[in-house]
């Protein structure tokens, strides 16, 4: 076995590295800061490979471009930030509505509006969970390192084929930027996953009907496979209907159907948390802060852990609400005013007392910020 | 305890200090050493202050930002007031001192190098500076060995160029000796 060598890169093109490694072929965007190294390397990468590129007119285009290439059977990926990530979202409840697999790299600046393109930020949390209208399931994952944006970048293709979702990864301005020494996996040790392909023939095929794993099958369009695709709420056959019973049947195994596999899609981090008195609860580059304030307070003697998740959506409720129950508080670091600090909250509200550390001046939270917050607690 | 060498590397933009902080982290790497390497934006990048930030450390690197550098350069006279005051006790500033005039710092212990002017003159190509720069920093801090600092120099440089860089960084690395305490 071949142990490949250590590397200095950007979380962008970790991202971009790990989108080919899973299988991505195609990629549509408009390049915007943060985010525009993606674009960049993908548009150099893909071509090599067999993939395509397509710089189109707008982040509304793109999104768009990337859901029918999906549909065609490519793995595929858009890249954006701010201004960018509001413009998509409409296709982004397409996905959702439509079971169209894709992934979106969000590199998060300062908002709102243009704000702040080269300002970090963690500004988009409740926008990656409720930016498109209507109840839909969403899954988000969280890097803290470049290593993990490339590996995490893996797993969001295979969230979006498996679960047939839209998938975010979310960064950071910080983590997408920063060169980190990384050692990236041999493409043998990297797990791929494939949507699942019909098992009937064309004539047979009903293209949203599930059986107990409540993902349906996907035929790939110009193989034979005729099927219709919509935003409107439709039946197994995959048109419209406005049947009341058949409305909440789709939107049911809608909103279940990522709950059954919780256990494969949660995943978080603890350190120190076994004896911790206070739980600091931090994503992204804040989490590096949040480490770093941990390591510090344990020396000084102060029991203190860190509860970082990795999925942000859906949010591994139980494992912070375990952990909550034993301690007296928790703190919540975050480069906005307050958005993840929400769900903490009413997750530990009845078991700690909870406390917000919010910036969101362009500036990260740093180590000493945090460790007067803890001490401010305690 | 290992030690975390924060450093930070300004000057104007066009200067070429970014890719000398990608090459540092780079050399970094070669060591085996673990580094962080982030850079500033905006309109810094066009003309302006502008600076490149590289952490080294043994260990792991969790706060990924120079929260007081140990080590500064300094490579035009903007930069070298902006950032002037904020160095470690005891640190190193390395000056410019073909361009900076009247720099002072009393926490730090300042070393003046005329690199633009020996990049100019004795390498024979201004682009050069910061590679002679770079070489006078890992020179004075060791912080990297000579040969990954080359290697990563190298590695980066465009075909054709290695001879120049290579005198860049000797000129660099002498001048680093006279001042080594």
């Amino acid at each position: 076995m071949t142990v490949n060598k250590a590397r200095l890169i950007q979380g962008n093109q970790a991202c971009a590295e790990g989108a080919i490694a899973a299988g991505v072929t195609f990629f549509a965007g408009y390049p915007i800061t943060p985010s525009t190294e993606i674009a960049e390397i993908m548009s150099e990468e893909l071509p090599k490979i067999g993939g395509k590129f397509i710089q189109m007119e707008d982040e509304i285009g793109s999104m768009a471009c990337i859901l029918g290439a999906s549909l065609t059977g490519k793995k595929v990926l858009t890249a954006s930030s701010g201004p960018g990530i509001s413009l998509k979202q409409e296709a982004i409840g397409y996905a959702s509505m439509a079971e169209i697999p894709c992934v979106i790299v969000n590199v998060q600046r300062l908002g709102p509006s243009t704000g702040g393109p080269t300002s970090t930020a963690q500004g988009d949390i409740m926008q990656a969970r409720w930016g498109t209208h209507g109840d839909h399931p969403i899954i988000a994952l969280c890097p803290a390192t470049v290593k993990e944006c490339f590996d995490l970048t893996v797993k969001a293709v295979n969230f979006a084929e498996k679960f047939r979702t839209p998938v975010y990864v979310l960064l950071d301005e910080i983590i997408g930027h920063m060169r980190e020494k990384v050692i990236l996996p041999n493409k043998e040790d990297i797990e791929i996953v494939d949507r699942k392909r019909p098992s009937t023939k064309p004539g047979d095929y009903k293209p949203y009907r599930t059986d107990e794993s409540l993902i349906p099958e996907m035929a790939d369009y110009g193989t034979g496979y005729k099927w219709h695709v919509t935003g409107l709420h439709h039946d197994e056959t995959g048109f419209p209907t406005t049947k009341p019973a058949l409305v909440e049947k789709l939107m049911n195994r809608l909103m279940s159907k990522l709950d059954k596999y919780k256990e494969e899609i949660l995943l978080w981090q603890e350190e120190s948390t076994d004896d911790a008195e206070v739980l600091i609860v931090a994503y992204g580059s804040t989490a590096r802060s949040a480490l770093d304030a941990v390591e510090k307070l344990r020396e000084a003697g102060i029991k203190v852990g860190l509860f970082r998740p990795i999925t942000i959506w859906p949010f591994p409720e139980e494992a912070l609400a375990r952990l909550a129950a034993n301690v007296k508080g928790v703190i919540v670091p975050e480069m906005n005013y307050g958005q993840l600090y929400l769900e903490v909250e009413r997750i530990c509200k009845d078991k700690c007392k909870t406390s917000g550390l919010f910036k969101a001046n362009s500036e990260p939270i740093t180590p000493d910020e945090i460790i007067a917050k803890v001490r401010e607690v305690l | 305890m290992s030690k975390r060498w924060e450093f930070r590397l300004s000057g104007t933009g066009g200067q070429g200090l970014i890719t000398a902080g990608i090459i540092l982290a780079e050399a970094a790497v070669l060591a085996g050493k673990e580094v962080v390497q982030s850079q500033s934006y905006g309109p810094e990048a066009r003309g302006g202050a502008s600076k490149a930030e590289v952490i080294i450390d043994e260990k792991q690197i969790n706060y990924p930002k120079v929260v007081i550098p140990n080590v500064l350069l300094a490579m035009s006279p903007q930069p070298a007031n902006k950032y002037g005051s904020e160095i470690k006790e005891n640190g190193l500033i390395i000056i410019d001192s073909s361009l900076i005039s009247d720099f002072n710092n009393e926490k730090a212990r300042v070393v003046e190098i005329p690199i633009t002017k020996l990049a100019k003159e004795d390498v024979g190509n201004i682009l050069t500076a910061n590679i002679l720069a770079l070489s006078a920093v890992v020179g004075l801090t060791k912080v990297v060995d000579f040969e990954y600092l080359k290697e990563a120099v190298l590695n980066r440089i465009p075909k054709g160029t290695e001879e120049l860089n290579i005198k860049a960084m000797e000129i660099g690395w002498q001048w680093a000796e006279k001042h080594v305490v």
